[in-house]
């Protein structure tokens, strides 16, 4: 008894799921000191809970509603301290594969409790899957963009972001009820989103959704702005970017 | 004992003619006939038209009472063996041809052939379309034992089966009854999967079935899942293909009920007008543009078995509208006494 029991949280959307995974760590708590620290239906909820009850590993469901597991780890990293984690599925051709190839740790549903055992014993000491490596797992773009503000993890609805603009270190995303700073380059998230945002200048993606017109610029000669959706500021256009207005006109 | 040795056990049978897509098949073919003797027989380009007016008038009558007859007997043919119901068929169209021959010869201002010549002429047509269907018969055999193993893959999905049992055993521990339900109903499932679905089933078995599904969706999904069954005026006995509604209720869990956290209604409205069956499936569904390559797959492979089954005269529709998916299939009401 001389470490501090493993706390766990259980992530699954499926409620006899989390039961079962419940009684399966029961089994395991014998061998092993651990403490279940809470149970979550989705990666919004989990995230929620671990900025108040830290735990030491999360066991991940990956097909879930709204944000995806793998998703979910990717904006758990950004906690203050990251837990482990540890993917569960019944079945996910793709994500396997690619868990093998990165030595990611991952469980079968139905999980049998000696095969937690282990992968609960290894996780202490694991290292957690670096924010590339998720990334690659990733097959669509994010439902969330994450930004920590003071050791909290807030989730910004990628479909409420207006704009997003680079600014020396950090991406802007502002959003109508305020503005988030993201740790990503501006070109990872125009990748990332290339249907939703479209470049309008070197520094600035606009949501195509969400914009209103455009309006030559009062001041210098031939200059465009965008008009946006829920913002008030104008956001201007570099030259190269003014093709854009045709596309929109039709 | 000859058909012992066919390779593929395909036993040779007359065509169902009171199906649409066959009796298509027939005005298609013989009227093509017509036509190529109409062109056979006229030296000028400009002609054609005339000799095709001329060879109508004989074939037409002759093509229409045929059809009429043929569907009338078709019960009795089809429960014949293979040769004498090509005997019969035969055997008929000469009689027919005959009959025509004494009754329009009156009507008709043009000369006619003699009697033997129009039956050589109907004996050649006759035979070459039963070689037709036989051919055509034993081409879609093979697909037809092959749709059963399209069957088997597109419908277990595995992700399906392991989270079903991972439900199971969740309640072993607490709900001890409730498993063994579950258990009972994952082992029907299973059972239909397995079994060799060339043959068609009554309506009631396949919705009992799709029932015993839901079930086990309802106990993994809980309140996200709901259901609404409109069947009161389902025809029971109704003949369907098995699994053809049940995978498409599994689509509209994967893609419709799975994706959402908040709850979403399935809702099935089975019903007949005239001699048809329709089934009607809708789902929630929200435009994302992920995972439908799965979706497509089980819809062409229901697709596939109806024709196989029913020719022309069943149909499978979808329709997405802003936030629902629908499916609309449509089959001939065929009885589950009359059976064919």
């Amino acid at each position: 008894m001389s470490e501090a029991p493993l706390r766990i949280l259980i992530v699954d959307d499926e409620a006899p799921a989390r039961s079962r995974m419940r009684d399966l760590l029961a089994d395991c708590a014998q061998a092993l000191p651990l403490a279940v620290a809470g149970e979550a239906a989705g990666g919004r909820a989990a995230l929620e809970l671990l900025s108040s009850r830290p735990a030491d590993v999360v066991l991940l469901d990956i097909r879930m509603p709204e944000m995806d597991g793998i998703e979910a780890a990717q904006h758990l990293q950004k906690l203050e301290h990251p837990p482990a984690v540890i993917f569960t599925t019944a079945y996910d051709a793709y994500a396997i594969q690619a868990f093998e190839v990165h030595a990611v740790d991952y469980l079968l549903k139905p999980i049998r409790a000696a095969r937690l055992r282990e992968a609960l014993a290894r996780a202490r000491t694991a290292k957690p899957p670096g924010p590339g490596v998720l990334r690659e797992l990733q097959p669509r773009a994010r439902a969330f963009l994450s930004a920590q503000e003071r050791g909290k993890v807030h989730l910004v609805p990628i479909g409420d972001v207006v704009y997003l603009k680079a600014e020396l270190k950090y991406v802007t995303a502002h959003t109508a009820q305020r503005d988030y700073l993201i740790e990503e380059s501006l070109t990872a998230l125009e990748q990332e989103y290339a249907g939703r945002f479209v470049r309008v200048h070197r520094n600035c993606l606009v949501a195509r959704a969400a914009v209103r017109g455009f309006e030559r610029a009062a001041g210098e000669e031939g200059q465009w702005v965008v008009l946006l959706e829920g913002c008030n500021e104008k956001i201007a256009m570099s030259r190269r970017q003014q093709y854009i207005v045709r596309e929109f006109s039709r | 004992m000859a058909s012992i040795v066919n390779q593929n056990a395909y036993s040779s049978a007359l065509p169902n003619f009171r199906n649409l897509g066959i009796l298509l098949r027939i005005l298609l073919i013989v009227n093509l006939a017509a036509f190529a003797a109409a062109v056979v027989k006229s030296p000028a380009l400009r002609g054609i038209w005339n000799e095709l007016l001329e060879i109508s008038a004989v074939v037409e009558p002759l093509l229409i009472l045929s059809l009429i007859v043929l569907m009338a007997l078709n019960g009795v043919l089809s429960r014949l063996p293979y040769y004498l119901g090509i005997t019969g068929v035969i055997a008929l169209e000469l009689a027919l041809s005959a009959l025509l021959y004494v009754a329009g010869r009156p009507l008709l201002a043009a000369e006619l052939a003699p009697l033997e010549r129009y039956w050589l002429l109907v004996f050649i047509v006759t035979v070459m379309l039963l070689v037709y269907f036989d051919l055509r018969g034993r081409a879609l055999s093979p697909a037809l034992s092959e749709a059963r193993l399209q069957a088997l893959q597109a419908r277990i999905r595995p992700h399906f089966l392991f989270n079903s049992i991972n439900a199971v055993l969740s309640l072993i521990r607490q709900d001890p009854k409730r498993a063994e339900v579950a258990l009972e109903d994952m082992s029907d499932l299973f059972r239909v999967l397995m079994a060799d679905n060339r043959e068609l089933t009554p309506l009631a078995r396949e919705v009992e079935l799709c029932r015993q599904y839901l079930d086990l969706e309802q106990l993994r999904l809980g309140e996200r899942l709901k259901v609404e069954w409109h069947i009161d005026k389902m025809p029971r006995d109704a003949l369907v293909p098995p699994l053809v509604l049940q995978p498409l209720l599994e689509n509209a869990v994967y893609h419709g009920i799975e994706p959402r956290s908040e709850p979403g209604v399935i809702s099935i409205d089975i019903y007949s007008v005239r001699e048809q069956v329709h089934a009607v499936l809708r789902n929630p569904y929200r435009h994302d543009g992920s995972h439908h390559a799965g979706n497509k797959m089980a819809l062409g492979n229901i697709r596939e078995r109806l024709q196989l089954h029913f020719d022309a005269e069943a149909s499978l529709a979808t329709k997405v509208s802003d936030d629902a998916y629908q499916v609309h299939i449509v089959i001939p009401y065929v009885k589950a006494e009359s059976a064919a």
